[in-house]
Parts: C-alpha cells; structure tokens; sequence
C-alpha cells in the first residue's frame, strides 16, 4: 500500500463572492522510501499540495489517504497528531524558536507527544538526533549563534526527532549559500538511504536533481512525474 | 502536553521581558493588594466590635420599661414605670433561658463626694450581686457587695477607675467614705478599668451600689403609680436638677382609669439587667422574658408590650451590619482596581499571543493541538496573575500591618482572604487570559508560519 495517496484533490480559496481553484483535481500516489521533488513556477499550487500532504491545510473536496487513514476530513486533534508522530517538517526559513537553545528547539515537538516521556530520556533523544545531523557540539547555543546551515541542521534534527516515516521540506536550501545547500541536500539522501520518505518543495532544477522522481505542478495539475516510481528508476 | 511543562515554559517566557511582566502584574499587585488590606482591616474592626460586646456581656441584655399608651399618647421609652423587682424575681424562677438577673436603678445626676472633692459619675447604678457577672466586671481590689447588703440597704459602693482617678485622686479609695445626696457609703470594692466602650463612653465612670440603697436612700421612689402626684417634683436646696419621682407625662385621671383598675405599685425599678444562659441562647432568652412580662404585666393581645428588651447581639448585629456594609463598600472598589488589573493582562496576553505568532504556527506544525495552544497561554496569564497575586498577598499585608502600627487600627490577619485571592487571582488570569488564548489557538497554521 502506498504511504501516500490523494484522490481527486480539489481546493478552492474564496476570493471575494467567488473562488479560486488552486488545485483542480491532483490524484497521486507516493510509496515508502521515495525521494520526491515537487516543482512548479510560483501559483502552480505547489505550496498548497505541500500543506495539504503536510496536514497544515484541508482540501476542499478529494481523498487523502495517509498511511492508510483518511487525513483530508479526519479531527483536528488526530491531525495534529499525525503531524506529532508521522511527519517531520524543515522550513525555508528554519523556523526555529530564537531564545531557546538548539536542543530545546528540538525536543519541543516531544512536548506534544503522548505518553509522558522523562526530561532526562527527552534530552538524550535530542542529543541523538543533533549527532545524527552532526551538530552536536552546538546543543546549548542560541539559533543567533548559529550559522544557516547549522540552523537548517537543527531545524531537521527537530524534525527527525519522532522519527517519523516522511519528512517534507519547503524551499529547504532557499536561504543557504550553494555550499551549505550540498551538505543540506546530502543528508536529506543520507535520510533517504535510511528508508525516510521525503518530500522536497523546490523551484530550482539544480536541488530537484537530488530527487529520485520529479514531480512537475502547473496551474492547479500535475503535468509531469505521476508515473515514474522513484524505486522503479 | 503537560500541565508542569506549560507552567515551566510560561515562567520561561514571562522571564524574557521582565519590565513588561513586572509592569503587568503591577495591576494584579495593587488589585489583590488593596482586598487583602480591606479584608484584614475588616476582619480586625468586627473582631474589635466583638471583643466590645463582650466586654458588655455577649449573653445580656437589659430591659427597659416600654412606652405606654395613655388614652392614645404614646409616651416615649422610660416615661413609664413599669417594671418591679418581683418581675426581676419571676423572670430568673420562670425562664430556663436565664441564668443571672439583676436590677437596675438609676441615677446620674447624683453628685459624689470625697473630702474636698466632688464628682458626678457617669452611671451610678444601684444594682445586685448578679450584676457584676452579667457585665463581666472583674475586682482590680476589694471585694463586690453581697446579697444580703442589698437586703438590708447596705451603705455600701463598688468603684470605677476613674472615680479612683478623679475622686480620690488616684489613691486606693478601699473603705474610704464617700458621700452621694448626703449619704455616706463605704467603698467595697474597685473595679478593673474596661476604658471607653465603642460608642466613646467611659464605661469606667461608674459607681455601683446595692439597688435597694439606691431606691431607699437617692433616688426616692419613682413615680408611676396613681400615689404620685406632680408635687414630687420637688427640688432639694443645692440641687439644680430634681433627682426623685418624676411624672414626665401626665397623670391619668379617674376617668382614664376605668379602663383598667391600676393597683399602686411602689418599688419600681428602672431597667432589669438579664444574662442568658449562653450567648446563642439569647434569642430564646429574649422569648422567654417578653412572655412572661406579658403575663404579670396583664396585657392583653392587642396591647403593645410595656417593656423593651434590648440584648447585646441586637447591639453586635446592629454594628456589624454597618462595618460589614462599610467593608463591602470597600471591598468593591478594591475588586474594581481587580478588574482594571485584568484588562490589563488581557491586553499584554494579546500583544504577546500577535508577536509570537509564527511560533505559535511551528508548534502546531510539530504537533501542538489546539487546546495545547490554549492551554500554554491561558497558563501564562494565570502564572503571571498568581505571581501577581503572590505579591499582591504580601503587599496587601504589609500595608495593613503598617495601616497598624501608624493608625493603630485593628487588624486581623485572615487565612480566608490569603485564599479567596489566590483563588480572585487565578479567576482573572483564566477570566482575562481566555480571550487571548482561544484567539491563539484558533491561528491558522500556515497563516501563522507566514506571518512576520
């Protein structure tokens, strides 16, 4: 069964007595372990089926199927935990809690786990993850103190950190220099080969190439890269 | 996410912007501040109140004779006579309520003498025995008077601080002489200064003596039966007021007189000193006399009662309606400054909840579901009101303690004040924090992200 499936996925914005069809019927399936690269020029509606997968936005009408669970109409509760426990989140621009230091930042997400987990067991797996984007070192700094890079690596440390199955990620290299977009874009691989599913948002060609399967947006519809099976390539 | 968390964050964040936190609270401070001193300082006058009343005796009270209708004039309280000792006598045998009865005979307007000086005590009362228990007079030296020096009209007094003071000039007037109307009695006794009561009487000012004497040997006997004539009113040489037998209203005639035969009485006296046998037993006490009156005194139901019976706890209520109503006046302003301290959380949890918007979208992101968002920033107003409150506590206390110690008003301290504004304080941080929260936690997540 694929992780991810969207049947039909229609939204439409209100804009002033009318609306607006952002999506105009998207059906799509992505399976465990893919690497997905969504494009599309700005409007295409990329963002909008990125908030959708990501269970921040609900569409108007279509399935999504999530894991095998209907999310599109599911309780705001049971949303959130699905975003808590199954989807990991690195952001343009990083997104951090500045006045809290790099662990904190990334052990927040436990807060809102259920079942009560220790402060001690908390800062462990915190510690965990920040080894696992190699930034460890950095734990007490301040997100000022830290260059964009680190940052990124903080804010995907924090998404790792309930080691969920897909990870989506906005415009992840948008405000990094071509450098530290390498390293960024690396690891997001390494996290492939590790099994995570992820999901990247990118107008650029150049980090779209890291993907196994490209998939093309252009005014509301998928255009390109609904059939090629990124594990099939 | 749990309830020790959320507090600890709070306290996190309200650490970050000590001036405006420090700022916020200043209204929660004053609010609570200004009800924990309102509370103590009304907490302290009706313990004061209390403390009077039963200095006066908790379970007294005092019967006066009533107004008497007289063919359609109501004279007014004490015109009439109408009280007897064996009244007094009836009372104690008949009401189970009553423990100790004493009967009162006054006069004020008898001058004391002591070698060269002269004194009109404030009260000169002629009274028995049981009388010292019903007020609560204690000995300060010498001895009360006894039952049989009222039997026998004993020469006999009980003294006052102050007539110590201004009589004797302070020296123990201990069976000293001293003259009233050309009498001389032996001082028995000196009683334990009481000071001044609440209504600004010096309850010390006081010379006691057996009532018969009084009757017999000062005051004559009181009018109020058909015996006495206006001639009573007679003036001594040397007195400028008439002290004996006064009618203050007229006589009845024959004619008024056949609406009901009136036997002469002569020893009236002028009031009955009543204790109950405990002061919550006063109400029935007080049932118990005016029915028993009623029967010796013949009336029937349509008659008014000849007598008023007036008991400590009617004064006690009397004067704690007026401090508990002027408390109440005080205690709603106080709230009012509560409130405006109120608003003024809200306002700051709404600049608080707009500026950390984008956190607040992250954290819905990574899993914060509504009512987590709710519930962090309704705890961060009640954190900010209870630390506010905390302070308020102590500020409230200290003022008080200093309202104390400079204007040395009564004051009490009241553990149920401490918890009543713990409780205020929590209300208006959860009242006032509501608002705030409910709009933060109905942010758009992907709005919020975006917001900068």
């Amino acid at each position: 069964m694929a992780l991810i499936e969207l049947h039909n996925i229609i939204k439409n914005y209100p804009l002033g007595d009318e609306f607006i069809q952002v999506l105009k019927g998207v059906s799509m399936s992505i399976e465990r372990g893919e690497y997905v690269a969504l494009m599309g020029a700005s409007g295409s509606g990329k963002s909008t089926l990125m908030n959708i997968l990501g269970c921040l936005d609900r569409p108007s009408a279509g399935d999504y199927l999530f894991d095998g669970s209907e999310l599109g109409r599911a309780s705001g509760d049971f949303r959130a935990e699905v975003r808590n426990r199954k989807i990991g989140f690195v952001f343009q621009s990083f997104n951090l809690l500045s006045r809290t230091t790099a662990l904190e930042n990334v052990i927040m997400p436990l807060a809102y786990t259920a079942g009560n987990m220790s402060h001690s067991e908390r800062r462990k797996r915190g510690m965990a993850a920040l080894e696992a984007v190699g930034i460890a070192d950095r734990a007490g700094h301040h997100p000022s103190q830290l260059s964009g890079g680190q940052q990124q690596r903080v804010a995907i440390a924090r998404a790792l950190i309930n080691r969920p199955p897909v990870i989506f990620a906005d415009e992840p290299t948008g405000n990094l220099d071509s450098h530290t977009s390498v390293e960024v874009m690396n690891m997001f691989k390494q996290l492939n080969d590790e099994g995570i599913t992820v999901i990247l948002v990118t107008h650029s060609q150049a980090i779209a190439k890291y993907a196994k399967r490209t998939i093309c947006m252009s005014d509301g519809q998928i255009v390109s890269g609904l059939f090629e099976g990124g594990i099939a390539q | 996410m749990n309830t020790f968390d959320t507090v600890v964050m709070a306290l996190i964040s309200l650490k970050r912007n000590p001036t405006r936190t420090m700022l916020t609270m200043l209204g929660i401070i004053i609010g609570i501040g200004a009800v924990i001193t309102m509370m103590e300082i009304g907490a302290g006058s009706s313990t004061a109140i209390r403390t009077t009343i039963e200095r006066m005796g908790a379970g007294s009270g005092i019967i006066y004779p009533g107004v008497r209708r007289v063919a359609g004039i109501r004279s007014g309280t004490n015109s009439w006579a109408s009280l007897l000792p064996a009244d007094a006598e009836a009372i104690l045998r008949e009401c189970p309520n009553v423990s100790l009865i004493s009967p009162i005979v006054r006069s004020s307007t008898a001058q004391a003498i002591f070698g060269s000086e002269n004194w009109i005590p404030n009260q000169m009362y002629g009274v028995s025995p049981s009388f010292f228990a019903i007020r609560d007079w204690q000995l300060e030296e010498g001895r009360f008077f006894g039952e049989r020096e009222v039997d026998i009209n004993a020469r006999v007094c009980v003294v006052g601080a102050t007539i110590v003071k201004e009589l004797f000039g302070g020296i123990s007037p201990l069976d000293c002489e001293l003259r009233i109307n050309n009498t001389t009695f032996r001082v028995v006794g000196v009683l334990k200064s009481k000071g001044a009561n609440m209504m600004g009487v010096d309850e010390d000012d006081v010379i006691l003596m057996p009532w018969t004497t009084m009757r017999m040997r000062i005051t004559g006997l009181r009018s109020g039966s058909a015996t006495s004539t206006t001639s009573t009113l007679s003036t001594r040489p040397g007195e400028r007021y008439p002290v004996s037998g006064v009618a203050f209203y007229p006589e009845q005639d024959s004619s008024m007189r056949e609406d009901k035969l009136v036997i002469p009485k002569f020893t009236y006296i002028d009031h009955i000193a009543f204790a109950a046998i405990s002061p919550e037993k006063i109400d029935e006490a007080t049932a118990e006399i005016t029915a028993l009156l009623r029967e010796r005194h013949e009336l029937v139901a349509a008659q008014d009662d000849d007598f008023r019976i007036r008991s400590a706890s009617d004064f006690m209520k009397m004067m704690d309606k007026t401090s508990t109503l002027m408390n109440n006046l005080l205690l709603g302003v106080a709230l009012l400054s509560l409130v405006v301290g109120g608003v003024g959380i809200m306002n700051i949890m709404l600049v608080s909840v707009t500026e950390r918007t984008r956190e607040i979208g992250l954290r819905m992101a990574v899993g914060a579901r509504s009512r987590d968002i709710l519930k962090q920033f309704l705890i961060e107003a009640v954190v900010i009101c209870l630390l506010g409150g905390f302070i308020g506590i102590a500020v409230g206390h200290g003022t008080a303690e200093l309202i104390e110690h400079q204007l040395h008003w009564p004051i009490e301290s009241s553990p149920e004040a401490v918890v009543a504004a713990f409780l205020v304080s929590a209300g208006i941080g959860m009242i006032f924090g509501f608002y705030p929260a409910w709009k933060a936690s109905k942010l758009d997540p992907i709005e919020a992200l975006r917001y900068e």
